[in-house]
């Protein structure tokens, strides 16, 4: 057994050569494909580049990302504070309370927003006096008011799924644990469970997150000007495809880098757990 | 209560029929998208799964940008792309322009939008095949492609059905999308409704729960297709 202590001679062994493999072959067409489509978008955008249609729709789009932003940071807010008690509902033992979380939690997930918001938006129109009454109609007159209610409603349902599943999957133990150490229930929830429930939670709050920008474009179509709706006007004038890839590019960028954003801090917070 | 059957009975006088004809549509819509994205998406994970960093970069831009465009926008920069692209094709070859069908316009987003998810579905699904299988079938001298149909996909179906039945009732839900560019879905069918009745609140709430019944049989449909796929699992 001498060869066991013997240094090895071998030198390694040399680096495969890469050949033309049709694997590498397709990537290769398919990669040049986008570059192509890439470059044919830039080339439009630069040959089609327009000062006055700039000056003109630039501040309307500019105007529209923000009306863009304010909605979707109002919806997942709101929809944060509803789902707290549908998530209560969805964990009661109690039949008729988890029953009624249940059925919310089901229409908003189970229909399409763009029904949801005609739902709204249109039916209030049929309860005029009622609303009036009530002093409501200021609020469902208005457009936006009715996209930013439906969104809401509609997030809050699936964040519920999203805060009950991560507090179903933190196992019992930590709930007996705490049971035997004595904490009250509150603090059980909210120093032991909790903490554990959100970093599961995490990640599809950040997928939901990103469903709320790209469905927030469904509010273009009951008029609201946000980035979307912005677009269509403009496109509606112009008839210049520009205005749709520039909003396309916006909204990629903006989708893009909230996605990384999340990965990192979702890297940052998670950063005990790995091995 | 009279009054509301009426708005909902077939025939001239109601808008049952023309309901019905859209939920139609909405189900033919999603059904013939089904069998597109999922043979993209199938085809852009084998991508993603190979060896080759090109092929990889290649799949994962796809997925960067139908997973991060607004649904609607995709709709329609399809929808205004496609006739502005084809209309100039058409008009240098025959000399007339040429009109974007939306139901082929719907179809086309739609399956950009539901392959790039599902070839997420799939790829996770391809991680959970382990390496002996593919060894084995190399062992019994099976070609790549016959690995592939003969191994690999039976089992591929079973660990990714669970996220394909996700995106099935997410695509039913999308294609109501599509009635913006002037499909006569199940939406667009219930916008003309209110026009004419003026009741907004009752059309759209009928509306939505339709899309909820055709949930509804999606999920018993897919549980007794999941039962079936796990059908050698010795679990039901």
């Amino acid at each position: 057994m001498t060869y066991i202590d013997a240094p090895s001679t071998e030198r390694p062994p040399a680096a495969r050569r890469r050949t033309w493999t049709s694997a590498r072959v397709t990537g290769l067409v398919l990669m040049m494909l986008w570059a192509a489509l890439g470059l044919s978008i830039v080339y439009m955008l630069v040959v089609g580049y327009d000062p006055e249609k700039v000056t003109k729709y630039g501040p309307r789009i500019l105007s529209g990302i923000w009306v863009t932003v304010k909605l979707v940071a109002m919806s997942i807010v709101l929809g944060a504070l509803i789902s707290i008690p549908v998530v209560i509902g969805r964990l009661s033992h109690n039949p008729i309370i988890g029953g009624i979380a249940f059925g919310y939690s089901y229409f908003f997930r189970g229909t399409p927003l763009l029904a949801q918001t005609f739902l709204v938006y249109y039916g209030a129109g049929q309860f005029t006096d009622v609303l009036k009454a009530a002093g409501l109609w200021v609020f469902f007159r208005d457009a936006y008011f009715c996209a930013v209610f439906t969104f809401s409603l509609n997030t809050a349902a699936y964040q519920a799924e999203i805060l009950a599943g991560a507090i179903r999957a933190v196992p019992s133990g930590q709930w007996q644990a705490a049971d035997a150490l004595g904490l009250r229930p509150f603090t059980t929830m909210f120093k032991v469970i909790l903490p554990q429930a959100l970093i599961t939670a995490l990640r599809p709050y950040g997928n939901e997150v990103i469903l709320m920008i790209k469905g927030s474009a469904i509010a273009s179509i009951i008029t609201v000007l946000d980035l979307m709706g912005q677009t269509r006007y403009a496109f509606s004038k112009t008839y210049d495809l520009q205005i749709y890839i520039w909003a396309a590019v916006i909204y990629l960028l903006t989708v893009e880098v909230l996605r990384r954003l999340w990965e990192m801090m979702e890297r940052r917070l998670t950063r005990h757990l790995r091995r | 209560m009279a009054n509301y059957m009426e708005l909902l009975a077939f025939g001239d006088s109601g808008w049952g029929d023309e309901l019905a004809h859209g939920v139609l549509v909405t189900v033919t819509l999603a059904l013939a998208t089904l069998p597109l994205g999922l043979l993209i998406g199938f085809l852009i994970a084998v991508a993603k799964n190979s060896s080759e960093p090109l092929l990889r970069n290649a799949a994962h831009v796809y997925t960067t940008i139908f997973r991060g465009l607004p649904e609607l926008l995709t709709l329609f920069l399809i929808y205004y792309g496609g006739q502005m692209a084809m209309s100039a094709l058409w008009r240098l070859l025959f000399g007339h322009p040429f009109e974007v069908n939306s139901y082929l316009a719907g179809m086309i987003a739609l399956a950009l939008m539901f392959s790039s998810y599902a070839s997420e579905v799939f790829l996770s699904a391809f991680k959970g095949i382990t390496v002996g299988q593919y060894e084995g079938a190399y062992a019994l001298g099976l070609s790549r492609f016959r690995t592939m149909l003969l191994i690999i996909l039976p089992q591929l179906v079973r660990l990714a059905l669970p996220g394909l039945s996700n995106l099935w009732l997410i695509l039913l839900k999308d294609t109501s999308l599509v009635s913006v560019i002037g499909l006569t879905d199940l939406l667009r069918n219930t916008n003309i409704a209110v026009g004419v009745t003026k009741q907004a609140f009752f059309f759209f709430f009928v509306a939505c729960s339709l899309y909820l019944v055709m949930s509804i049989i999606s999920s018993v449909g897919l549980r007794r297709v999941s039962a079936w796929a796990e059908r050698g699992q010795g679990r039901h």
